[in-house]
């Protein structure tokens, strides 16, 4: 899926810049003129530079980057928690910088929601009252929120849960709770700060299944923050790496996977579960690349896969013809390529081999 | 060699502006003093009318509900020998005193460290003055007091205020600052205006703190009871200071257990430890 360029955008972030210090305007004046972050590291941090970006209707958008690269910075700007020094963030057509600060709550009670990195709980609080607090917020009536969020909490499995306390609770169950609390405002827009980052690998794995499920029954537009690459690949219909304050390359997995903008995001890369990101559209190859024992193999088989399958889809296709199969379209059925089985090895392994950052990270 | 340095005559400035304090703000004065004696009044007669062990049972029942069947056992053994060495009385005037203090030390202490958790700038006001308020001999304050409230129970109540609300500031901002930033930015995400943020999260969270603060400003109103005592404040500081005067040990002694049984009854009942409510 490429830039969906005929919606208009949710979000629409231009030249957005974010510093904290004493006197962040001229850090940004500075920086414009030339100096880098480490030129005016004194004055101020400059967390975000120059971050233009939209977000159209019904995407997954993952920002992904190492610890202290400005993601967090950034969405927060996109609900204001931080506003941006310099730049316009517009959310659903309105500017926020221009929002009085009531208008401003009302868009984030009615359009905007936010899952924590480390859960943001209220622990005073029974689950039940953490969930119904964004409808509270809204002005929903005790005895619907209530309901509501009884029927949400339900739905990512924390039924019988309602009146224990956070602190009782497993990571995974709070994180449950916190995304219940984001999911009961039934808001256009969700942003998730690391939301699974401090799950362990089983559960996230299947809360990020959880999540393209809710994405796909309820078409939100959903900004995802991950240091992970492999759960970027997984979640992102479209992909933001940031470095050191700037965004990088924005594009759709496979672009970022088949055409990093700089060894950076190359790099960072190279360890990527490919098995599960690359489509056989990616990867095909026209019919002249075809040798003659190919066609010939192809000619007793004739298997193919859709052009939207990703490659651990493909594998067992390939196995099975023990030779090219044909990649067909996903929309019209059309042939439009080929997968020989030396293309499919290739593309399974990384094009290059340099040292690869840890995206450990401790944020 | 030396160096001559000019008399500052501080001194005087505080007297004018003490006498131009009392000429502007007179008739606020007197009204301040009406409310605090009448307050004063109302609570030693709700604590001395009943008979004594009345006052103790309510006591120790206050005791095992805000805590533990301990604190009652212990409340009513403590105010026994309150009654014992003859000092009900006083220890009765001494109570209220020190919880009308508390109780408008807290009501001002408490949104001026709100204010401070707030406002960098509040806080960098406040700070420093706190520490000033504190450090300064408690009597100094006195003196002020009496000059504007004059002798009797209200002078020292005022400085007892002043003198003891620092805590209640410092550990009120400290509470809510740290509870966790994530949390309250929870609360704005959601579009939860500040001052439900404050009511709904902050407060609640820093109440722990809040608390422990509250507890150090009875017992700092306690230590001023004696320095109260000697403008006319009566109660146990009164006869500690009658003691001092005559130099009575024996009494000096029995008037002294009643301000420790009286220290331990309050500070077991605000302080926080004992039971865990905090989740
Ligand atoms: N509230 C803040 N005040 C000052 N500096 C901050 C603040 N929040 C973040 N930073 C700094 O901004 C940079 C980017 O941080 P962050 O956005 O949290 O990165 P990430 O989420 O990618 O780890 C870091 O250098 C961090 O120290
Ligand atoms: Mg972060």
């Amino acid at each position: 899926m490429s830039e969906p360029n005929t919606a208009q955008p949710v979000i629409r972030a231009e030249n957005v810049y974010k510093v904290f210090g004493r006197r962040p305007e001229a850090v940004v004046e500075r920086i414009k003129a030339g100096e880098t972050r480490q030129d005016v590291e004194k004055e101020g941090t400059a967390a975000v530079i120059d971050a233009t970006f939209n977000v159209y209707p019904g995407e997954i958008f993952v920002v992904m980057g190492l610890s202290g690269s400005g993601k967090s910075t950034v969405i927060r700007t996109l609900n204001a928690l931080h506003p941006a020094t310099a730049g316009t963030v517009e959310v659903l057509g309105q500017d926020l910088s221009a929002l009085s600060p009531r208008e401003l709550r009302d868009l984030r009670s009615k359009h905007i929601s936010m899952v924590f990195q480390h859960f943001a709980l209220f622990p005073h609080w029974t689950v039940i009252e953490n969930a119904a607090y964004s409808l509270e917020t809204q002005g929903v009536e005790k005895t619907e929120r209530y309901d509501r969020a009884r029927e949400v909490l339900a739905a990512v499995g924390l039924k019988g849960w309602e009146d224990s306390y956070p602190s009782e609770l497993s990571g995974g169950m709070q994180q449950r709770v916190g995304l219940a609390r984001a999911l009961a405002a039934d808001t256009d827009i969700l942003l998730m700060d690391e939301a699974f980052s401090a799950l362990d690998p089983l559960i996230r794995r299947e809360m990020q299944d959880e999540l393209k499920e809710i994405q796909g029954q309820l078409g939100r537009t959903i900004v995802f923050i991950t240091h992970d690459l492999n759960e970027a690949m997984f979640l992102g219909d479209r992909i933001a790496v940031m470095k050191d304050g700037r965004i990088v390359q924005v594009g759709t997995p496979e672009q970022i996977l088949s055409e990093p903008a700089d060894e950076y995001v190359a790099s960072f890369t190279a360890d990527v579960d490919r098995a599960r990101v690359l489509t056989a559209e990616a990867i095909m190859v026209g019919e002249e690349r075809l040798t003659e024992s190919d066609r010939a193999a192809f000619e007793r088989h004739q298997m193919a896969v859709t052009s939207n399958a990703t490659l651990q889809d493909i594998v067992p296709v390939v196995i099975e013809a023990n030779g090219p199969i044909a990649v067909e379209s996903a929309e019209s059925g059309q042939r439009i390529g080929y997968i020989p089985l030396g293309v499919l090895l290739e593309s399974l392994t990384p094009q290059r081999s340099e040292v690869v950052p840890d995206p450990e990270e401790a944020n | 060699m030396e160096i001559p340095v000019p008399r500052i005559p501080l001194g005087d400035w505080v007297e004018v502006a003490l006498d131009w304090i009392l000429t502007v703000l007179g008739g606020f004065f007197t009204f301040i003093r009406t409310i605090l004696v009448g307050a004063y009044d109302l609570l030693l007669w709700l604590l001395t009318t009943p008979e004594w062990w009345i006052v103790t049972l309510v006591l120790a029942a206050l005791g095992w509900w805000l805590r533990n069947w301990q604190l009652a056992v212990g409340t009513v053994i403590g105010f026994v020998i309150i009654v014992g060495v003859n000092q009900w009385a006083n220890a009765m005037s001494t109570l209220a005193l020190v919880t009308i203090a508390t109780l408008i030390a807290v009501i001002f202490a408490i949104p001026l460290g709100i204010l401070a958790a707030k406002s960098q700038t509040a806080s960098k006001v406040l700070r420093p003055l706190m520490d000033f308020i504190q450090t300064m001999p408690p009597m100094v304050y006195l003196i002020p007091a009496l000059v504007i409230f004059r002798v009797g129970v209200v002078p020292g109540m005022v400085a007892t205020v002043i003198f003891a609300m620092a805590p209640g500031v410092r550990f009120t901002e400290l509470g809510i600052r740290s509870v966790d930033r994530e949390v309250v930015e929870a609360g704005k995400a959601f579009g939860s205006p500040p001052g439900k943020i404050l009511r709904q999260i902050q407060l609640p969270l820093a109440m722990p703190t809040i608390m422990a603060g509250v507890n150090q400003v009875i017992m700092l109103s306690l230590s001023m009871v004696v320095i109260a005592g000697m403008v006319g404040a009566g109660g146990l500081g009164g006869e500690v200071v009658a003691s001092l005067n005559r130099i009575n040990a024996g009494l000096g002694f029995e008037s002294g257990l009643a301000v420790v049984i009286l220290a331990m009854y309050l500070d077991r009942l605000t302080s926080m430890q004992s039971k865990a409510n905090e989740r």
